[in-house]
């Protein structure tokens, strides 16, 4: 794992810099925790301090409630992320266990599960996410929204482990494996999940673009604990306040960059991560750099890597498994 | 593999997971809103009564009406299976809202607006994307190519919702080129103010979601590119010194189209499910926006009759894409 992590440092760009954004953002997440005041409360900044622009003394400037941008934005962002963990934990949870279920048993489990997949597909995902907000108006906390969108984004994730699986199961070195005699629960769990956790880290990553993305949707329209600060109730309250049309667009800056610094982040780290896994662009570097053999040859077989490498070469690669259809919504 | 087989083997269980998949849909849509605590018979009643007593028992003979009419009544089964024979019959019930307005006479005024602007938006930026992602993926060591894909590295991420109120801050109030909300001014008609005004209100919706779109669509175009120059026939090409404009177009988009053309059936399929974000954020009088509308009143049949008809539609997109591939992909017919 921490030559994973090492290697991905020394050899994408896109990775060092995705990391280094959400560094920052780990960081303003721990400064959430030394604000001087509730950052929801109002009339906590001094009357002739209120509705100013970024200065030296509120980095981020002030609404004309009182509040501080700066604290908001930094509790804003822990929580958007508190949604979006949870969310990803639920989808990505039911994915990877229907995914491998499916995968691996094969038959009638197979084609029960995949048949249910395959329905959940098609029912419009955000109108069903705001039917259900609504009717749970009210009632929405952070955990009960996180669970909500997590319940919502497992259909595509198995599909994916589902296919991740079915692969494995064809290479030459499961065929190795079970004929020299590997029982089931090891050659999953030491000749596959090698694979799997990478492929799992980068959707994971994958899922926060999404999760974040609806959030912050979700919120716009009003659908979220409107009392607790989240990007999305930001720019909610700062569009409901017209901050722009009051001449106070900072309000409405802030919590906007901040969304787009952090899944442009997000979205940085899965393109490293995803170039990693890609055998191609490791051949790449492999006839660059000589090491990066000694590197990956201890984080995997160097047979298998070998193997795979022949392996993806063989099949016509297709990054269009990410089903168009996901787009709509990410 | 003859005909016949194909037909039995790989057609008909296809048209039967439809099938499936539409009742599964229709089901569940049916289910969700009647878990909802707001019962809009209540509603209705209590707003009737607000202002003057009505005799008890005329109420009790009111509900009972209601729920006959808006097919509420009996058990959920009976109501399960009421929903089905009137849809079948093309009856999507009478709006709970805008009473006794027809559900079909509501989703029929918002489908042009959706129609227009979806097809436009997406076939333009599926061109667009195509086109772009697989000249940059053939020239990926170009500075253009590379300057070019980390512009789109940063758009493709960002929630649609944010490129829609940073085009419309911008455009719409900072630099007011664009009207901000609405889909067109003035009567109905075919004059030149009327239509030129459907374009100038639908520029700025167009416009985002042809950003969005664009960007995805470059990443898959690019990728796929990426991987088609590496192989033998390009090569080849590139060694008979065949143009390069050529080599794009004819060779590496050529036989890349399959997942694109897959893509685009699966958007379009996806258009009735309305850009529900876009309408709302626009003021656009779209279907989207027509759902969002009646989400939030809990006008079932409303509500139910959109999401039919996206599950239709998204299903339907997806059939006709399946049964095409054996027409595009040789390796389909042969498995």
């Amino acid at each position: 794992m921490l030559t994973t992590i090492r290697d991905l440092f020394r050899f994408s760009l896109s990775f060092r810099f995705g990391s280094l954004i959400l560094l920052f953002v780990a960081a303003l997440v721990i400064t959430s925790f030394f604000a001087p005041y509730p950052p929801e409360k109002r009339r906590v900044v001094p009357r002739k301090f209120r509705g100013d622009p970024p200065s030296a003394q509120y980095l981020l400037g002030t609404t004309a409630l009182g509040q501080d941008v700066f604290w908001m934005l930094a509790a804003g962002v822990k929580n958007t992320l508190i949604i979006a963990s949870i969310a990803v934990f639920i989808g990505r949870g039911i994915g990877v266990i229907l995914g491998m279920i499916s995968g691996y048993l094969g038959g009638t489990a197979d084609r029960v599960i995949q048949s249910i997949v395959e329905s959940v597909i098609v029912i419009p995902r955000l109108p069903l996410l705001i039917l259900i907000a609504v009717i749970l108006k009210g009632g929405l906390t952070f955990v009960s929204l996180g669970i909500l969108i997590g319940i919502l984004d497992w259909a595509f994730p198995s599909k994916r482990y589902r296919a991740q699986v079915l692969s494995l199961r064809e290479r030459d070195f499961t065929h190795t494996a079970v004929f020299s005699g590997m029982n089931t629960v090891k050659i999953v769990v030491q000749e596959h999940l090698p694979f799997i956790i990478p492929f799992m880290l980068a959707d994971v990553v994958s899922g926060f673009l999404f999760s974040i993305g609806i959030e912050v949707t979700l919120s716009y329209l009003g659908l979220n604990d409107l009392n607790s600060l989240s990007l999305g109730t930001m720019i909610y309250w700062a569009n409901e306040w017209s901050s722009i049309f009051a001449g106070k667009p900072w309000v409405m800056i802030a919590p906007v960059t901040a969304s787009i610094i952090m899944v442009v982040g997000f979205y940085l780290v899965s393109i490293g991560i995803s170039e990693y896994l890609d055998p191609r662009k490791r051949l790449a570097r492999i006839t660059n750099v000589a090491t990066m053999i000694a590197a990956t040859s201890s984080s995997y077989g160097s047979a298998e890597v070998a193997g795979r490498m022949t392996d993806e070469f063989a099949s016509p690669a297709a990054p269009s498994s990410d089903d168009p259809r996901k787009s709509k919504d990410e | 593999m003859g005909g016949m087989q194909l037909l039995r083997t790989y057609i008909l269980p296809r048209i039967a997971q439809w099938a499936v998949v539409i009742f599964v849909g229709v089901t569940l849509t049916f289910l969700i809103p009647r878990f909802s605590p707001i019962n809009p018979i209540d509603d209705m009643i209590s707003r009737m009564t607000a202002f003057q007593t009505i005799d008890p028992e005329a109420v009790v003979r009111m509900r009972a009406n209601m729920e006959d009419l808006y097919g509420l009544g009996g058990t959920l089964l009976e109501q399960y299976l009421a929903f089905w024979k009137r849809l079948l019959q093309g009856d999507l019930g009478p709006s709970f809202q805008n009473f006794p307005t027809p559900v079909a006479e509501i989703i029929g005024a918002g489908i042009p607006w959706t129609v227009g602007l979806l097809t436009t938006a997406t076939i333009l930026s599926w061109l667009l994307g195509i086109f772009v992602g697989s000249l940059v993926g053939y020239n990926q060591h170009r500075r253009w190519a590379q300057a070019l894909e980390r512009v789109v590295i940063v758009i493709y991420p960002m929630p649609y919702l944010i490129i829609a109120l940073v085009l419309l801050v911008v455009f719409a109030f900072y630099w007011p080129l664009f009207p901000m909300v609405g889909g067109a001014q003035g009567t109905p008609a075919l004059t030149w103010d009327y239509i030129s005004s459907i374009f100038r209100f639908g520029f700025l919706p167009a416009l985002s979601i042809v950003i969005g779109g664009f960007a995805f669509r470059f990443i898959i175009a690019k990728a796929l590119a990426t991987t088609e120059i590496s192989s033998d026939y390009v090569q080849y090409a590139e060694l008979a010194a065949v143009p390069k404009r050529r080599i794009v177009t004819s060779y590496v988009i050529r036989n890349t189209m399959l997942p694109h053309v897959n893509d685009l059936a699966l958007s379009l399929g996806a258009m009735f499910e309305g850009a529900l974000i876009t309408e709302v954020m626009f003021g656009y009088p779209g279907v989207g926006s027509k759902l969002f509308t009646a989400i939030s009143v809990s006008d079932y049949n409303v509500i139910m009759g959109i999401t039919l008809l996206s599950i239709v539609g998204i299903a339907t997109g997806s059939l006709i894409v399946d049964l095409l591939y054996p027409v595009f992909d040789p390796r389909v017919r042969l498995r």
